[in-house]
């Protein structure tokens, strides 16, 4: 990176550690955090989707709907989410090559479980197996994405469905007194007023999701814990230029430190989205903001 | 091999006894039902454990979170911040790591970098942190009547809080307190994926799992399993929290008794 680091050996103190830090292996770590990055910004309105979706089918009229939503709220939130990870990463790559197979390999006649093995025509392979490393690495992202919505939407709607029973029962009367009809009053009444009630939960909600995002590394995906025990653990000079002991300890308290971190400035700004949300609600915090206003 | 056989053999084998070698080839369902429950142990040791140990620490924050000296309210509060504020897994990491150094400089250390002492002291300082928050929660709640009249009685010092301040207190955090105690048996799971060994293949309910998914390919059958054993045991937590809510609430009239505690008001983790 630097000039000065073209000889580590005679390097000491601040500028070892300089040089350190910017070898072509850290800025694999720093952009792991960038992975971690993106798969917040992906699932959180993706899981929000979900989670919209189920809370929707939930209040559902229809029973075997109300069934398929409640359900996937009682069993995703009954069992740790960590099972739920390492069950569909598997299930879901199986899910997808079993249609592809199904669609590619209309003629194939061996069963696709044989033993402990799971075979589909070779068309029918996710990833192809001649597809080059990327694909691979961003099909891995992408599924381990699809199921942390799955498992988060599930949270999400459990928290949309009682934001959507919070709303005061009278502000769906007087809708229907002026004539509007279920659907109306779903989409102008109830879902604007949903949100200052769903906001604690959905803010616990993101701190939870923040803090479940290094189980990426059980999905398989190379994320800031795989590169911390990598880069941390003791390397010998016949291996790197830059020898040191076990120091895998001090990679995670920073990676510690780095979640604290981002706890603390998901604090201020959830606090700020409640404030903005809160103005103009019939409810104790919409209250507290008048009277700050008026007096 | 029976189903009686294959119990005998591996139903205490988390813990170490009965047979050594796991099943290789040709998983019965009995062998993975068995195995995973086998593994139940452990989640239920460290779910037991730290809850048992954490609730004393929590009580012990929340008071000096509550406190007005600061000396107290500072520390409790990083506490807090730290443990609430962090993934527990990277806690997992970060504390097997700093055991493993630890050992290599004092070996007394030892015993601290396996799982049955290591990962309950990391599942402990996380779990009185969360109880903390809550039980502090509560402790801000309590309606100011109570202790007013704890007051015009003659109650003061030691006498107030065991009497008046810590069983309501305890009456107002229960609920919340139960999901903690929810989310804390399924964060057990965690223990061993996160650098503490299973020494010779001896792991909790999610190792065995994983075992099978990975032997066989299939997740559909040893993850069910699971399922239904968290479920279970979920159904046991809050049958055993209920019956404590009863207590705490049973001088109050029955219209006006916290109702059965919701399975997630609000999420933990």
């Amino acid at each position: 990176m630097f000039a000065a680091c073209a000889d580590p050996a005679s390097l000491e103190g601040l500028t070892w550690l300089a040089c350190y830090l910017t070898t072509g292996k850290h800025m694999a770590i720093y952009w792991s955090v960038g992975t971690v990055l993106l798969l917040l910004a992906i699932t959180a309105p993706v899981a929000l989707a979900f989670g919209f979706g189920g809370a929707v089918m939930a209040r559902s009229h229809i029973p075997p709907v109300a069934w398929i939503g409640r359900g996937y709220i009682a069993v995703v939130r009954g069992v740790p989410d960590i099972a739920f990870f390492l069950f569909f990463v598997i299930a879901l790559d199986q899910a997808f090559e079993y249609v592809r197979h199904r669609i590619k390999c209309p003629d194939w006649t061996d069963p696709v479980r044989q033993g402990n093995d799971f075979l589909v025509c070779p068309a029918a392979k996710l990833p192809l197996s001649t597809a080059p490393e990327w694909v691979h690495e961003t099909y891995g992202f992408l599924v381990a994405v699809l199921t942390f919505s799955i498992v988060f939407g599930a949270f999400a709607a459990n928290v949309l469905y009682g934001a959507m029973r919070a709303v005061p029962h009278a502000q769906i009367e007087t809708a229907e007194a002026y004539g509007m009809t279920r659907r109306q009053t779903f989409r102008r009444i109830l879902v604007p007023q949903m949100w200052v009630y769903a906001l604690p939960g959905l803010s616990n909600l993101w701190m939870v999701l923040v803090k479940a995002t290094p189980l990426l590394f059980l999905l398989g995906v190379e994320d800031i814990v795989y590169w911390a025990r990598e880069l941390g653990g003791t390397k010998t000079p016949q291996f790197t230029d830059y020898p040191h002991g076990d120091w895998r300890m001090w990679y995670f308290l920073a990676l510690l430190v780095f979640y604290l971190g981002v706890t603390k400035v998901s604090e201020i700004g959830l606090e700020r989205l409640m404030r903005r949300l809160s103005h103009g609600q019939a409810t104790t915090g919409g209250e507290l903001l008048r009277k700050e206003v008026t007096q | 091999m029976t189903c009686a056989a294959t119990i005998a053999d591996y139903a205490l084998r988390s813990i170490g006894i009965g047979e050594r070698l796991l099943p290789r080839s040709d998983f019965t369902l009995c062998e993975q039902v068995t195995l995973i429950g086998s593994g139940m142990i452990w989640n239920i040791y460290f779910g037991t454990v730290a809850l048992l140990t954490g609730f004393a620490l929590a009580t012990a924050v929340a008071l000096g979170k509550a406190s007005r000296n600061p000396l107290l309210r500072k520390p409790a509060e990083w506490f807090v911040f730290v443990f609430r504020g962090s993934p527990l897994f990277i806690q997992f990491f970060f504390a097997y790591f700093l055991f493993l150094s630890l050992k290599s400089a004092y070996p007394a250390w030892g015993a601290f970098t396996s799982a049955w002492l290591g990962a309950a002291l990391v599942l402990f300082l996380n779990t009185a942190a969360y109880s903390a928050e809550i039980f502090y929660g509560a402790l801000r709640s309590i309606p100011k009547g109570d202790t007013e009249a704890a007051d015009a009685y003659g109650f003061a010092g030691w006498a107030k809080f065991r009497r008046i301040t810590w069983p309501t207190m305890l009456r107002l955090a229960w609920p919340a307190y139960t999901n903690e105690a929810i989310f804390l048996f399924h964060a057990t799971t965690l223990v061993f994926f996160s650098g503490f060994p299973a020494a010779q293949q001896r792991g909790d309910a999610l190792y065995y799992a994983s075992y099978f998914a990975d032997k066989t390919f299939n997740p559909f059958v040893p993850y069910p399993i699971l399922a239904g054993y968290f479920i279970l045991a979920t159904l046991c937590i809050i049958a055993v929290f209920g019956a404590v809510n009863r207590r705490l609430n049973r001088h109050l009239p029955a219209e006006r008794r916290a109702r059965r505690p919701r399975m997630m008001p609000q999420l933990a983790r």
